[in-house]
């Protein structure tokens, strides 16, 4: 049996200031294969955000292990990592192409070459043409597609998700995540998704891992055995009402 | 705003320009108001072929006063600001002592200038450089420290070095607000350099409204506060059209 590409064993972390002490997440136990689109689930507090910061390299963890990468899926922490916020935080004064190479500028790729990846990139997410625009001629959904671009740039192993559509609008969020999976599938990154969307989490993911605050702890992780490509009339299936209320289950909220 | 709708407003305020003097005319003139009280915009353009004025030397005084204190607190302050942001050891040392500094009222510095560097250019042009200086430091230090977080994040997560986040993102993020400070200054630069001449000094418009004073030529200190306008209003133009060339429209700070 091969390694996973992620193994988290027993990862807790606690904050301390001023004297008290926080415990910001904890008994997080799950692995993720290569090229899986895992989301994380539960409500604010429950540590989704600190394990995707651990996860960067951001944070160092207190308890438990953190393992990225294995044999077929050599990882280098320094530059395997995409990030993709709620908000899109481009660079204002910057063009949408010359916003997108920032990882590969700061990263000292050659300049030639990213151009050209970025230019795809934008393509693949949908902005072919809006290359020479400015981030405010870009509506939010746009802004975030070159937000999502410019995690995939420098071509990371791991893209790291934090609600990067809970900014959105309702209808443009469920058409971002038709986007997403594309996305993922023409890219065939792994992808860490951090929502606190139960559909969401439910909808994209091929495992899905639940987490509860007070204590931030993790519930469970499932396998969301529903086929790709995924449709938007899947929502409404049994089997997925079915994994629906397991989350809300295992959140206490029935 | 359309080419058509910046034309229209560039011409209604010119035409209320016109207004606004006609206005002074007609009051003058109609309401026989005597020359000494106040003068026809024609008398006041009179007062410029006067040659024992020396209208011509006193204006390059005064703009080098203005422009030359000016632009020590531009370099001066945008320095001060990057200091301050750097360090923090600096920053907590001395932002305090600078926001003791910024509450002397400058034109109490005068009689210590000119006692310092004695009559003439220096000692003015330090007057509209203290007073100029501060809202540049502030603002500049302000747009500096204004970097969200996450982006932070996104840099530190593919080792991006201290001086990659200045260069990428602090800076130029922060130009808008150095602009919006060099605006104000621009204002304060003028008003200080006059004070200064005020208070000491043998050459220049504001040592020239002093000496025509006494023989009651009111025409020529109308001209005078004109020209002292006309400094300011190219000094603000400069600022703005450089604005324009360098910050993106929508990253502009009103």
């Amino acid at each position: 049996m091969t390694e996973p590409f992620i193994r988290l064993q027993g990862v807790r972390k606690v904050y301390r200031t001023r004297g008290q002490e926080f415990l910001a997440v904890s008994e997080v136990t799950f692995d993720v294969e290569a090229g899986e689109l895992v989301t994380m689930v539960g409500p604010s507090g429950c540590g989704k955000s600190t394990l995707l910061k651990i996860l960067a390299g951001l944070h160092p963890h207190d308890g438990g292990s953190v393992r990225i990468g294995n044999q077929a899926n050599p990882f280098d922490p320094s530059r395997d990592i995409g990030m993709v916020f709620q908000q899109a935080l481009l660079l204002k004064w910057r063009r949408i192409l010359d916003n997108v190479m920032l990882p590969a500028e700061i990263l000292g790729l050659p300049a030639k070459a990213s151009r050209e990846r970025a230019r795809d990139l934008l393509a693949m997410v949908g902005l072919a043409g809006a290359e020479d625009k400015y981030p405010y001629e870009l509506s939010g959904g746009m802004q975030q597609r070159t937000a999502i671009a410019r995690a995939l740039v420098h071509d990371p192993k791991l893209v790291l998700m934090d609600e990067p559509f809970g900014a959105l609008d309702a209808l443009t969020r469920e058409k971002m995540n038709l986007e997403l999976l594309r996305i993922w599938r023409e890219s065939r990154k792994t992808i860490l998704f951090v929502t606190h969307g139960i559909a969401e989490a439910v909808f994209l993911a091929t495992r899905t891992v639940v987490l509860t605050a007070g204590p931030a702890r993790m519930a469970d992780h499932i396998r969301i055995e529903l086929p790709y490509p995924r449709t938007l009339d899947m929502k409404t299936t049994a089997a997925f009402g079915d994994y629906s209320r397991r989350i809300y289950h295992l959140l206490g909220m029935e | 705003m359309t080419a058509g709708e910046s034309a229209w407003r560039i011409g209604l305020a010119t035409l209320a320009h016109v207004a606004v003097i006609l206005a002074w005319h007609l009051f003058t003139t109609l309401g026989n108001v005597p020359k000494f009280v106040m003068p026809t915009p024609w008398d006041t353009v009179l007062a410029l072929i006067q040659p024992e004025y020396r209208w011509w030397d006193n204006i390059l005084v005064t703009a080098a006063e203005i422009y030359g204190g000016y632009l020590l607190a531009v370099g001066g302050g945008v320095l001060a600001a990057l200091v301050f942001t750097w360090s923090r050891w600096l920053d907590a040392a001395f932002m305090p002592v600078l926001v003791s500094f910024n509450m002397i009222p400058k034109v109490a510095l005068g009689p210590l200038f000119i006692v310092w560097f004695s009559y003439g250019l220096l000692p003015n042009a330090l007057i509209a450089f203290s007073i100029a200086f501060f809202p540049i430091v502030l603002t500049t230090a302000r747009g500096l420290r204004e970097v969200e977080p996450d982006l932070l994040d996104l840099v530190r997560s593919l080792r991006g070095s201290k001086w990659q986040i200045f260069v990428k993102i602090q800076l130029p993020g922060a130009l808008p607000y150095i602009f919006s400070g060099m605006k104000v200054a621009a204002i304060l630069a003028v008003a200080g350099a006059i004070v200064g001449e005020f208070l000491g000094s043998d050459k220049g418009l504001g040592y020239l409204m002093l000496q025509v004073q006494v023989t009651l030529d009111t025409a020529a200190m109308f001209m005078a506060v004109i020209l002292i306008s006309l400094l300011g209003v190219l000094l603000y133009a400069l600022v703005i059209v450089l604005e324009r060339l360098v910050v993106v429209r929508d990253a502009r700070v009103s």
